[in-house]
């Protein structure tokens, strides 16, 4: 399956001792505490308090934002946050705590308060929390696999990119604005189990991205770079996505679209680039199949699902067509969701969740597995959890976060020009844009970057104002074209929002390009 | 030490404290200028799902975040570390980031000492919140619901805190604040009926969780089997929290900037703005202000500025737009000083007597997924949720299923026809505390819903 990367684990080991990380500051931080000794504090202190299971994260975040706007420097930040987030179970009931300040006093204190929040939360108690088993990892290391390390590359350079490309943009007529930013992330993340659990892992983002504006006739149409995608990868995916060479492509457009046709409402075959598409797997395939979300646990915020309840759609619901396979995975190289383990020490499975068109599976947590037992069983495979463990800091309980979630490309090697040239009547769409979809997942709404007409199976111009609307399970079902693993490519966001409070997850979506029959467009244009 | 209440068990840093940290820090820096913002909190949450308490948190934190300016460069960096060693990196980062970065034409010199009114969102109440007593508030809802054999889901979130700003000119600003919210969504075990409600305060003594319970459980109840109406333009009556969800994104379109440069529902032909033009209905006045004890914000901004009471909309009127420091002095203004708020004056109709005055049509009760498609008319789409009805000859007849509009507060404030009493919202789709808001429940003309949903 070229395009969908196997398995990339060869940054996974087991190591005898823990070794400090090289230190990527150049300034001189805080000393190190001895994070082992601390992780042995809390558990124990959670356990003599009465915990039944309990596991401490500390989580060291290093970020950095440079944006530009035209020719200036909009805003450079550096920032660091360091603490610990111990999580108890006392006879079924979850409790969680924590604190920024690293030391054997607060640790114990914290994790003490932990196992009181759980009693007093046992107080509303209807169903105790299980957790099926997981295999204990004794001290295992894990490191995203990057090129160039991003905190080690001069600001200047990084703000010399953005320059050169902001003016690259401006210099293309009808460009009036532009900005620019770079972002890095670099998290080491220490877990420890009463299981007897030890892991490390350092864990990199890098999202560049740039918007350009154009303005003529009182009116302004905005490019945004969303065809390069944020990624689990250090520098050299800044270098790789050639922003100067791209900034007067995107300048182009954002120009042509002041002066694209507005769209015909109307019944439209759509031809999808998977820089588009990915946030419409993201909203309509991802969420749905989240399985707190169809038990009911999200239903004050996120939602629930129309993929529920289990018993009556697992193995049977007809999610879409016979070219519809849906894969999760915290695996794929330099994608969002890649970890050697997740945030309750369990190491990710890839697993299908829509096979031929049919669902077949939830992302899953150690509690929720067991949910699924009886599901399982008749599989005849192992309960277990796929690993969709994740909190977005130390601050913050982990919960069920979805892993990549991901369409397979399809067997024959078809891409782009084959899906336009095959079309009489449609719309090809180029990145994502607005987009917006109900609680359940059934009724979405999505925009896009670049518009254009297909008419005789070539392009025959820009359009603008356009949005499909879609139910779920019809649009799948027409689903009726799927580009090969050449076409394939891996779209993501760093701000898939969930939970209360709001926990935000970074995860990459991967697609070939697509044809949809027969799909809803709507026009948004109106004038105020 | 600031006194504290022996019933307080939330941690936060005082004045004194942050008066020490932003000393200490100031004290390691050796660029021109140099700013310090110090937040400390506490924020407790209780979630809850399928009539049980499925996780908490409560978690303490304190950042620094460092600003370093010399001349035109400016750079910053935050840490969570306070000892000396954490506070001098940041200094020194900040520093290192701040020397590497070009000159910034636009940058401002930094604010000498200022004169600050006193904040007013700070509550005992809220701050004296444990985990038991949010339990017990939590267990008003749950208990009922099961009783009546629903499913109740919700989040209760208590946040104390304390924020603080300082520079080498001498300026020093403190305020202490917090925030309290639950909301709850019940729904029938069948999955055909759902009903939400919510609440925020600064003051938790203000929310009646029981009362909320009871509105979201009477909602899921009648909500119940929803049949389907062709989409297309209906008079719509908002409940509050609905109105809210979308009044705030006229706030967050005022920048004067994007306004004078042509980037937004603000701007006129020519480089020119709104200000001074109509754009929404005669009857409709928006403002903001931190020192009102039912909106209450934060006495300063992050750059040290007083904040004021604002009137960005008068008689539908634009009356103001936000100016920062650079762009107030580039065009001969002073700086707004918005505290973040929105009050929304109202009438004095209630809710029942809107439906009751409505012949044809449909009311909603919240708003979900709210996103951008036209920033050139404040154009939204999204979806109804948890409470959809249809009105006939002034009374609810029946639920109807969900639908997705695609509209803008600007249309929806000029074809308004009635405004009820203002309350108290909270219109963050994420039921986080957010921006306090307080509008009317609608009355309107002609709303624009696009599609159908199936979703309960």
């Amino acid at each position: 399956m070229a395009g969908l990367a196997g398995s990339f684990l060869t940054g996974r080991n087991a190591a005898d001792s823990l070794v400090s990380p090289l230190n990527p500051y150049a300034a001189p931080i805080a000393a190190e505490p001895n994070i082992k000794e601390l992780a042995a504090v809390a558990l124990d202190a959670a356990k003599s308090a009465g915990a039944d299971y309990a596991d401490v994260r500390f989580v060291r975040n290093r970020n950095q934002n440079v944006s530009t706007r035209e020719q200036r420097v909009a805003g450079i930040a550096d920032n660091e946050t360091y603490g610990f987030g111990v999580r108890t179970l006392v006879n079924g009931s979850w409790g969680f705590a924590a604190s920024r300040d690293l030391t054997r006093e607060e640790v114990s204190r914290v994790a003490k308060q932990a196992v009181a929040q759980a009693r007093a939360n046992r107080s509303a108690l209807v169903r105790p929390v299980v957790l099926a088993p997981a295999p204990v990892v004794a001290n295992g290391v894990w490191k995203s696999p990057i090129e160039i390390e991003p905190f080690d590359v001069a600001i200047e350079d990084k703000v010399g990119l953005l320059l050169a490309a902001n003016k690259a943009a401006l210099a293309v007529k009808g460009a009036r604005f532009v900005s620019s930013s770079m972002f890095f992330l670099r998290e080491e993340k220490t877990f420890a189990s009463t299981d007897g659990s030890f892991t490390f892992q350092v864990i990199y983002r890098t999202e560049p991205s740039m918007t350009v504006t154009a303005t003529g006739n009182g009116d302004f149409a905005t490019r945004q770079s969303v065809d390069v995608a944020p990624r689990g990868l250090g520098y050299e995916h800044v270098r790789d996505a050639r922003l100067v060479e791209n900034a007067s492509r995107w300048a182009d457009e954002a120009v042509q679209k002041l002066s694209a046709k507005s769209v015909d409402v109307g019944r439209y075959d759509l031809v999808l680039h998977p820089s588009h598409l990915w946030l419409t797997i993201h909203e309509s395939v991802a969420h749905p199949t989240e399985l707190d979300r169809a038990m009911g646990y999200e239903a004050n915020y996120a939602g629930t699902s129309f993929v529920a309840p289990p018993e009556k759609v697992l193995g049977t619901l007809k999610y879409g067509s016979e070219l519809m396979n849906i894969r999760g995975d915290r695996t794929q190289q330099g994608s969002l969701s890649a970890c050697g383990w997740d945030d309750e020490g369990v190491q990710p499975e890839d697993f299908d969740i829509v096979k031929r068109g049919t669902f077949v599976d939830y992302h899953t947590t150690r509690e929720q597995a067991l949910w699924l037992d009886w599901y399982y069983k008749k599989r005849g495979i192992p309960t277990r959890s796929h690993g969709c463990s994740y909190a977005q800091t130390w601050a913050a309980v982990q919960f069920q976060r979805m892993p990549n979630v991901s369409l397979l490309p399809g067997d024959k090697d078809l891409g782009w020009d084959d899906l336009i040239a095959a079309t009489d009547r449609g719309i090809a769409i180029i990145g994502d844009g607005s987009f917006s979809i109900d609680q359940q997942r059934y009724n979405a709404q999505f925009g896009g970057q670049v518009f254009y007409e297909i008419k005789g199976g070539k392009i025959t111009g820009m359009l603008k104002d356009v949005a499909y609307q879609m139910r779920t399970p019809e649009f799948w079902g027409s689903l009726d074209m799927i580009g090969g693993a050449k076409s394939y490519h891996l779209g993501g966001a760093f701000g898939d929002a969930k939970g209360q409070p709001v926990q935000v997850n970074a995860v990459s979506h991967g697609a070939p390009v697509t044809r949809f029959r027969n799909v809803n467009v709507i026009n948004t244009g109106r004038s105020a | 030490m600031t006194l504290r209440s022996l019933a307080i068990s939330a941690r936060y840093l005082s004045r004194e404290e942050c008066e020490a940290i932003a000393k200490r820090a100031l004290s390691f820096a050796s660029a021109d200028e140099t700013r310090v913002l110090i937040t400390s909190s506490n924020v407790s949450n209780t979630r809850f799902a399928v009539n049980q308490i499925s996780t908490g948190g409560d978690a303490f934190d304190s950042v620094v975040n460092v600003i370093s300016k010399f001349g035109k460069r400016s750079g910053s960096a935050s840490t969570n570390q306070l000892d000396d060693a954490g506070l001098r990196a940041a200094v020194q980062m900040s520093e290192r980031v701040a020397k590497l970065s070009p000159e910034d034409p636009e940058a401002m010199p930094e604010l000498g000492p200022q004169t600050y009114q006193p904040g007013v969102n700070w509550s005992d109440a809220t701050a004296s919140l444990d985990p038991a007593s949010r339990a017990t508030a939590v267990r008003r809802i749950t208990e009922p619901a099961k009783a009546a054999g629903l499913v109740s889901t919700g989040f209760m979130e208590a946040i104390t805190g304390a924020q603080a700003i300082a520079n080498g000119k001498g300026l020093f600003a403190y305020n202490r604040s917090t925030a309290s919210v639950l909301t709850t969504t019940v729904r029938t075990p069948d999955g055909t009926g759902s009903g939400w409600a919510g609440a925020t305060h600064h003051d938790w003594s203000r929310i009646d969780a029981a009362a909320l319970g009871a509105r979201a459980t009477a909602k899921a109840r009648t909500s119940t089997n929803p049949v389907a109406i062709e989409p297309g333009r209906y008079t719509v009556v908002f409940e509050p929290t609905a109105v809210g969800n979308l009044v705030q994104f006229i706030a967050r379109a005022l920048n004067a900037r994007a306004a004078d440069e042509g980037r937004s529902f603000f701007s006129s032909p020519g480089g020119k703005n709104k200000i001074g033009q109509k754009v929404v209905d005669e009857r409709v006045t928006i403002t903001s202000d931190p020192f009102d004890p039912e909106v209450a914000g934060s006495p300063f901004s992050s750059d040290g500025l007083p904040t004021q009471r604002v009137v960005w909309i008068e008689n539908g009127v634009v009356k103001n737009l936000d100016y920062d420091r650079y762009w107030a002095q580039k065009v001969g203004r002073a700086p707004t000083g918005a505290g973040g708020s929105i009050r929304m004056n109202g009438g004095s109709a209630s809710l029942e007597d809107l439906i009751r005055s409505t012949q044809r049509g449909l009311l909603v009760t919240r708003f979900w997924y709210l996103r951008p498609v036209d920033q050139r008319t404040i154009l939204y789409t999204g979806l109804t949720r948890d409470g959809t009805f249809l009105i006939e000859n002034g009374k609810i007849t029946k639920p109807v299923k969900n639908l997705r509009f695609n509209d803008s507060p600007i249309f929806m404030l000029n074809n308004l026809e009635a405004m009820g009493v203002p309350e108290r919202v909270s219109a963050s789709e994420g039921g986080e505390p957010g921006q306090a808001i307080v509008v009317p429940p609608l009355k309107v003309r002609d709303f624009n819903f696009t599609s159908l949903s199936d979703a309960v």
